[in-house]
């Protein structure tokens, strides 16, 4: 809600266009209501008095089909708010970085190598260039963080190699 | 127990020598966190509900106290100083604040900003000290279907009626009451939606899907536009400090603020969207400046920020007697009482009436702290603002997965923290509104065990959501809210056919 939302209103380009990502939001709600659906049906039937607990999925998914057909309409209508063009490289970027730090930390790496990698993807991902400078400010935040939290507020931090030399 | 003397006990209780040092804490981290691009103060909260993990309830809520103002106080800091609001409720700040900054005034918008903010603060917490036993001296008749109709209103406000299209709101607010599904009903012991995986059982983490959504989607978002204009920094230049014109033309615009601020935040109306920017087109409006609207009028940051921080401290009236959170920021709040075990509400009062109070003394004692911190160490805020995008970004990732790591090492809940935040980005790519899939997450299932708790006790007749005039009421009101948006947006359209 910013001021000047009327302005936008009116420069709306007057050919409008079946919005693809709109159909695709679309059905993912119907798919998900689907799965709420199924899901439900799996649960044995109670003998409580008021709802048991297959209701509410089914409420939730008859609110999710009729919001499916109205992001549908949306689309098909090109309402959908105007998208700036966007860079995907950077986003696939960090992505592989959180997939990276959670395959470290689920084959036992430790934090300070999963924290680490996901450090050094995501400065690249902003355009940093010097990897193994970032690399070592890496591994000295993440060690300082684990330090900080394990020893001082004694959380318990996953420990892999390095943290066992600590 | 009279409001003075529960005051006064609670004031007791914070001014403890631990206490006041867990609000300094809590008002200095979240400053510091609040003032990173990017951040607001529901992520500032989910960010740092791990560091209080390890303390007592007390200290933990009073802590809490000093991150929510202070997220809200950096926010702001941000909002002057580079023109990105970490939420809507900064955009209005945004404005005029960030053309103050340019024309070197940066010094004073910062100054009437945390002097609005304290000043509203400490009315609004003033009003909530007193609204609030009153509300839960109205609360504790409650019934339960009372409270489902009242969370249906919720639900309405924050998702479809003040958004900017109620269809995407709502499809927010499904998402949400969709993931509250998840796991082990509490009333009948069956899973649901858990598809055999273990982890699932316990349902979804609520600082797992807030850090995802506005973290790990954040970052996503801005790399992926990163080559469009990068923000800039205004330096701050020129004294900090408010001439006597300057006090002259902001203590209205502070007090109106609060006015617009405290009874739309304590409503469950949602959001500070709304009053910040009643506030910023009434300054504009009564101004003696018009010329300097548009180029950095100071009443235009007055208002806004009074609006801001009146309604923050308005949402924690429906938070603490009603246990309702009607902005992402409550709701994270609500998820800090939650680790504890401890349900705000009418009974909280009755039973833990030193948290409670001292948690609202507190507010008090955090509202001072920053009035005293912010000023003077306006130069550390900047150096903060001035670390360059790619450490920042990184950092607030492994801090953010620090925060999963810490409560659940695995990789379920990992990858779940991944897929929040893809969520989080293509909902921010196709203008999905945030707030209501947390409030949905937390709300829904409460709002479900409310349901068939009365309908139990009914015996399966739903007429009993009709028969208790407090939630026939209760319902009428989220019907009018559910459909005004469509019925005016028909208006505007027959209108607009007429011109």
């Amino acid at each position: 809600m910013t001021p000047d939302t009327a302005s936008d209103n009116l420069a709306r380009t007057p050919a409008r266009r079946v919005d693809r990502a709109g159909i695709a939001i679309a059905a993912a709600l119907a798919v998900l209501a689907a799965v709420l659906v199924w899901d439900a049906s799996k649960l044995p039937a109670t003998t409580m008095y008021g709802m048991g607990p297959e209701a509410m999925p089914i409420v939730i998914a008859v609110g999710l089909v009729v919001l499916a057909v109205g992001n549908l309409i949306d689309a098909l209508r090109g309402k959908l708010p105007p998208r700036e063009s966007m860079d995907p490289k950077p986003v696939w970027l960090i992505i592989g970085g959180l997939a990276l730090l959670i395959a470290i930390i689920g084959l036992g790496g430790g934090f300070i190598l999963a924290t680490s990698a996901l450090f050094v993807t995501t400065s690249a991902a902003f355009g940093r260039r010097a990897v193994l400078a970032d690399t070592a400010i890496a591994l000295v935040i993440s060690t300082l963080i684990y330090l900080a939290f394990d020893k001082l507020l004694t959380l318990s931090l996953p420990t892999g190699p390095l943290e066992r030399l600590l | 127990m009279d409001t003075f003397d529960a005051l006064a006990h609670g004031m007791a209780v914070a001014m403890q020598p631990m206490n006041l040092l867990y609000a300094l804490i809590g008002v200095f981290l979240g400053t510091a966190v609040g003032v990173l691009p990017g951040i607001g103060p529901a992520l500032t909260v989910a960010l740092l509900l791990p560091v209080t993990y390890k303390l007592d309830p007390g200290g933990s809520l009073i802590m809490f106290a000093g991150i929510y103002y202070g997220g809200m106080y950096g926010g702001s800091t941000t909002a002057i100083l580079i023109n990105t609001p970490g939420e809507s409720a900064s955009m209005a700040t945004a404005l005029e604040g960030n053309k103050m900054a340019k024309a070197g005034r940066g010094g004073p918008a910062l100054a009437t900003s945390a002097i609005g903010s304290f000043v509203a603060g400490t009315i609004a917490t003033i009003g909530l000290a007193f609204l609030a036993p009153w509300l839960v001296d109205f609360a504790v008749r409650f019934g339960p279907e009372d409270y489902f109709a009242l969370m249906c209103v919720a639900f309405v406000t924050v998702s479809a009626t003040f958004g900017d299209s109620p269809v995407r709101g709502l499809t927010s607010l499904f998402i949400g009451l969709t993931l509250g599904l998840v796991g082990i009903d509490k009333l009948t012991g069956q899973a649901r939606l858990a598809f055999g995986i273990p982890e699932l059982l316990d349902g979804v983490e609520v600082t797992t899907l807030a850090v995802g959504l506005f973290a790990v989607g954040e970052a996503l978002y801005v790399a992926s536009r990163r080559h469009h204009a990068e923000e800039k920094l205004e330096p701050v230049r020129g004294s900090l400090w408010m001439t006597r014109e300057d006090w002259r033309r902001s203590w209205k615009p502070w007090l109106r603020g609060t006015l617009f601020g405290f009874p739309i935040g304590a409503l469950p109306a949602g959001g500070a969207e709304i009053p910040t920017f009643l506030s910023y087109s009434t300054e504009r409006r009564l101004t003696k400046h018009p010329e300097e609207f548009g180029k950095g009028a100071i009443e235009g940051v007055a208002g806004p920020e009074a609006a801001n921080n009146a309604s923050a401290a308005g949402t924690l009236v429906p938070l603490l007697t009603l246990g309702l959170p009607t902005s992402a920021t409550a709701a994270m709040m609500l998820a800090g009482f939650q680790q504890y075990g401890l349900n705000p509400g009418p009974l909280l009062f009755a039973e833990r009436p030193d948290l409670v109070w001292g948690l609202i003394a507190s507010l008090f004692i955090a509202n001072g702290m920053l009035l005293v911190l912010n000023l003077p160490l306006v130069g550390l805020w900047v150096r903060l603002l001035a670390i360059p995008q790619a450490w920042l970004y990184a950092g607030i990732l492994v801090f953010a997965t620090m925060g999963t790591i810490a409560a659940k090492p695995s990789v379920v809940e990992l990858s779940m923290l991944a897929a929040f935040g893809v969520m989080g980005f293509l909902m921010r790519r196709f203008d999905f509104p945030i707030a209501p899939v947390v409030i949905g997450l937390i709300l829904g299932p409460i709002a479900e065990s409310q349901l068939r708790r009365a309908l139990a006790i009914s015996l399966g007749d739903p007429m009993v959501l009709l028969q208790s005039p407090m939630s026939a009421t209760l319902l009428g009101v989220a019907l009018i809210a559910l459909l005004a948006p469509f019925v005016l947006r028909g208006l505007g359209r027959f209108k607009a056919n007429e011109d």
